[in-house]
C-alpha cells in the first residue's frame, strides 16, 4: 500500500491526541478533587 | 460514573468502526489513492474543531450579556476541545499534503488563517492561565473569544474567495463538488465519531472548571476564616 506510512502515522495523531487531552483532563481533575479534599479537612478541623 | 464509563465504551468503538470505515470500507480515490484516506479523520476533525469554537464562541457572548460563571466554563471547554481538534487537523494535514503536493506546508490564504487559529486559540487558553482574578479571567478571556471567534469564517471562506494551493471545497463547494455516496457516508460515520469524542472531551473540561471554581471558593473560605481566627487572637492578647 503506497504511502501507508503517512496514513497510519494521520490515523494514530486521531487516538494520541484525543487519549492524551483525556488524560490530562482526568490528571487535572485528580489535582483538584486531592486539593477540594485538603481544603474541606482543613475546615472541619478549624 | 455508570453512564461515563458506558459513554467512553461507545465512543472507543465508534472511533474504531470509523478508523475500519475510512481504511477499508471506503473505495479508492483515483489520483490520490490510498493517502486521501487521511481526509475523513482531517475534515472530520476540522468540522468538531469549528463547532467547538462555535460554542465557545457563543458561551463568550453570552457570559459577557450574563455573567454567570456557567457561561465562562462552557467557554473554556470549547475553546481546549477546539484546540485539540484543531491540533489534528494541523498535523494530518501535512501528513497528506506531502506525498501529493510534494511539500509538507505552504503560507497560502487557507493554510495561514488555519495556522493563525489555532495560535488564537492557544492565546486564549495561556491568557486564562495569567489572570489570577476568576471575574477578571472571565470577562478578559470571554472578549478575547468574541474576537478570535472571527478568524474561523475566514478560515472557511479563504479557499473560496483566494486561490490557494488547498483544494477547493469537496462539500458545499457550489457546482462540480460533491462525494461519492460511499465515502459521504464513511465521512458522516467519521464526523459522529469525532463529535462522539469531543462530547466526552467537552462534559470533562467543564466539570473541570467546576471543580476549580469549588476549589476557588473553598481557599477563599479557609483564608477568611484564618484572618478571623487572627484578629481573634490579637484582640485576646490586648
Amino acid at each position: 500500500m503506497k504511502n501507508f506510512q503517512n496514513l497510519f502515522i494521520a490515523w494514530m495523531v486521531v487516538w494520541a491526541v484525543f487519549f492524551l487531552y483525556e488524560v490530562s483532563v482526568a490528571l487535572r481533575m485528580g489535582r483538584l478533587r486531592d486539593e477540594i479534599e485538603r481544603l474541606k479537612r482543613q475546615l472541619r478541623e478549624g | 460514573m455508570k453512564l461515563r464509563f458506558v459513554g467512553t465504551i461507545a465512543a472507543a468503538l465508534l472511533i474504531m468502526f470509523a478508523g475500519y470505515a475510512a481504511l477499508f470500507i471506503a473505495p479508492e480515490e483515483r489520483t490520490m489513492h490510498e493517502i486521501q484516506r487521511i481526509f475523513y479523520f482531517h475534515l472530520a476533525s476540522w468540522i468538531t474543531s469549528f463547532t467547538a469554537f462555535f460554542i465557545a464562541f457563543v458561551a463568550n457572548a453570552a457570559y459577557l450579556a450574563t455573567r454567570r460563571a456557567k457561561w465562562d466554563w462552557l467557554g473554556v471547554a470549547g475553546a481546549e476541545v477546539g484546540v485539540a481538534c484543531c491540533t489534528i487537523g494541523l498535523i494530518t494535514g501535512p501528513l497528506w499534503a506531502r506525498p501529493v503536493w510534494g511539500i509538507w506546508w505552504t503560507w497560502d490564504a487557507r493554510l495561514t488563517t488555519t495556522f493563525i487559529l489555532w495560535l488564537l486559540y492557544i492565546s486564549y487558553l495561556l491568557l486564562r492561565g495569567l489572570i489570577e482574578d476568576p471575574q477578571r479571567r472571565a470577562t478578559l478571556s470571554a472578549i478575547y473569544g468574541v474576537f478570535a471567534f472571527l478568524d474561523v469564517p475566514l478560515v472557511y471562506m479563504a479557499n473560496r474567495l483566494w486561490r490557494t494551493q488547498h483544494p477547493q471545497p469537496v462539500i458545499l463547494g457550489g457546482s462540480g463538488s460533491g462525494l461519492d455516496p460511499v465515502m459521504s457516508k464513511v465521512l458522516l460515520v467519521c464526523v459522529i465519531a469525532s463529535f462522539g469524542v469531543m462530547t466526552l472531551g467537552f462534559l470533562d473540561r467543564y466539570r473541570l472548571e467546576q471543580l476549580r471554581h469549588e476549589c476557588e471558593e473553598l481557599r477563599q473560605e479557609v483564608e477568611s476564616r484564618a484572618i478571623e481566627s487572627q484578629s481573634i487572637s490579637k484582640k485576646g492578647q490586648t
